[in-house]
């Protein structure tokens, strides 16, 4: 069952957002957060709202999908708004006990609503879209920049990689040790709270000494092929730039001009 | 011509015991030659060092006393490490723990792209790697959803991809199911014979040796008996008082030349089992 699982929430299609630069992808969806926080009026934020809507659409994912990861964060939209709903400041127009409610308020939470599902939206258009090996990739080369301050880039690459990698082998891993202490007599679905984390320990300790000892194998087979970090290492896959990725980010550059507009001028 | 080359070879590791810390041998001056395009078998059972030989032929251990050279190049000389590693590929036991990346041909890649070798070249490679183990049409699949031989053969193609002169494979089918085990082999037996690539497998299985140009007997650290497979195997006694096993077809007519069944030479496989038993029969 656990051999099943897909890593992330990568859905295989052919849309437009699937076909872009995993590079541009990232940079656009910086973008498009920043540009979610720089809403001062309605009319910004409609812009925005419609950029958003625009990268559902292309990315050829069903809406459902998009629902099901708002479900999560549905709870957090709600107490936020509400928060946000009773501390306008100004005329009230609703009062009851220490409660009141102003015109500034109920503009104020539909900002917030707004603003959280927008993020939600955009950013899970990018992981439905893009595989995790290619969003590594990207985020390896957009920072590359940054090992002029002596981050070690290829490096944090390199283990995010790996741990992708190894995620799946870990789950069956686990599965097949719980089935091991299950069949010794270990009770891991009674008891309260306390007692089932208690349960695990059997379960961990296993898996953290087989963890080091594949650790330790595949630093050997890695070395067997030459690995001596990121220097002098050169990549199979090229990332090219074409024209629908500018195209991307002129979408993004008319959207910002937008934003900027609807906030001098309405 | 020999490519690996050992000369009077030992190791040994501390173990570190509460008091004292004892040296434990596992290899014992041992001279051993690769010649250049052989298939050699190391076989001998757990602890008698054939994987701690295996780690010396591309530096992943280094001597303890002796030496190993590789194409005249010094495996302790640590300039020339990668050099040796490059002319000499380790394929390891367990598929899970030597691969890298989440998809097939990215990890076929890490080979070559830790070499330097350009884009084109490398795709190049890793193609041509896939299919010499038929595993081409699984390039874009997730290494956690194959099986077991085929997580070995990608291995295999990974080692492939950098363009070795010679294959180390360490026990690559122990953790294999029959079916898995003979894919291996068989790509294995192929590199050798197509490609001229030079292998040593090192195994416990007998029956995997019987298609090898040369067997050698490892026991406690030490070179028990090297010959062809026939010269090997035709010492059942020798194999047996150091509880090593013989090829089950050897092993089935030794115990009838036993009963007093005369055969010509004993047979290494199922094939030429079958063909004695039908002369001595018929």
């Amino acid at each position: 069952m656990m051999r099943d699982i897909t890593l992330g929430q990568y859905y295989p299609s052919n849309g437009v957002l699937h076909r872009l630069d995993p590079r541009i992808k990232v940079l656009l969806l910086i973008g498009v957060i920043v540009l979610i926080f720089c809403t001062f009026n309605f009319y910004a934020l409609g812009v925005v709202a419609l950029l958003v809507a625009a990268s559902v659409i292309l990315s050829k994912v069903p809406v459902k999908l998009y629902l099901k990861s708002m479900k999560a964060i549905i709870l957090v939209i709600l107490i936020t708004s509400l928060l946000n709903l009773f501390y306008g400041t100004g005329e009230p127009i609703f009062q009851w006990w220490i409660f009141k409610v102003t015109a500034d308020g109920i503009k104020n939470s539909i900002y917030v609503a707004v603003r959280i599902i927008s993020l939600v939206m955009v950013s899970s258009s990018l992981t439905f879209t893009t595989s995790p090996t290619d969003l590594t990739d990207a985020l390896e080369r957009l920072m590359k920049p940054l090992s002029v301050l002596k981050i070690k880039t290829h490096e944090i690459a390199m283990m995010m990689t790996i741990a992708l990698r190894f995620v799946p082998t870990l789950l069956e891993e686990t599965d097949k040790i719980m089935s091991a202490q299950k069949a010794r007599g270990a009770d891991m679905e009674s008891g309260n709270l306390i007692r089932r984390i208690k349960a695990l320990i059997p379960v961990l300790v296993p898996l953290f000494v087989s963890a080091f000892r594949r650790a330790y194998e595949l630093a050997m087979a890695m070395e067997c092929r030459c690995y001596q970090g990121g220097e002098g290492r050169t990549r199979m896959k090229q990332l090219h730039m074409s024209a629908r990725d500018f195209v991307a980010l002129g979408v993004l550059l008319v959207a910002v001009a937008g934003v900027v507009l609807c906030n001098i001028f309405l | 011509m020999d490519f690996i080359r050992t000369e009077h070879l030992s190791f040994y590791y501390e173990q570190e015991d509460e008091q004292q810390n004892t040296p434990i041998d596992v290899l014992r001056d041992v001279s051993l030659s690769v010649k250049k395009g052989e298939f050699l078998a190391v076989i001998g059972h757990n602890g008698s060092g054939k994987s701690t030989l295996s780690k010396h032929f591309n530096a992943i251990l280094l001597p303890t006393g002796g030496k190993v050279f590789v194409e005249e190049l010094d495996t302790s000389d640590e300039d020339r490490i990668y050099d040796v590693r490059r002319k000499v590929g380790l394929v390891l036991q367990n598929p899970d723990n030597q691969l890298v990346a989440s998809i097939v041909e990215e990890d076929v890649a890490f080979g070559p792209e830790n070499l330097g070798v350009a884009p084109e070249e490398i795709r190049r490679r890793v193609d041509e790697a896939l299919k010499a183990v038929d595993m081409y049409e699984y390039r874009l699949h997730a290494p956690h959803k194959l099986s077991g031989g085929q997580k070995q053969r990608i291995a295999i193609a990974g080692i492939l991809a950098m363009e070795p002169d010679c294959i180390v494979l360490d026990e690559p089918t122990a953790m294999l199911d029959p079916k898995g085990r003979e894919e291996v082999i068989s790509a294995v037996t192929k590199l050798n014979r197509e490609r001229g690539i030079t292998v040593v497998l090192i195994t416990h299985n007998m029956d995997e040796t019987t298609r090898c140009d040369r067997v050698v007997v490892m026991d406690k650290g030490r070179i028990l008996t090297e010959g062809t497979p026939r010269e090997v195997f035709s010492q059942v006694q020798l194999l047996r008082s150091h509880r090593l096993d013989v090829p089950q077809a050897t092993e089935l007519c030794s115990m009838l030349s036993a009963c007093g069944v005369d055969f010509l030479q004993l047979p290494l496989d199922t094939e030429e089992c079958v063909k004695v038993l039908s002369e001595v029969l018929l």
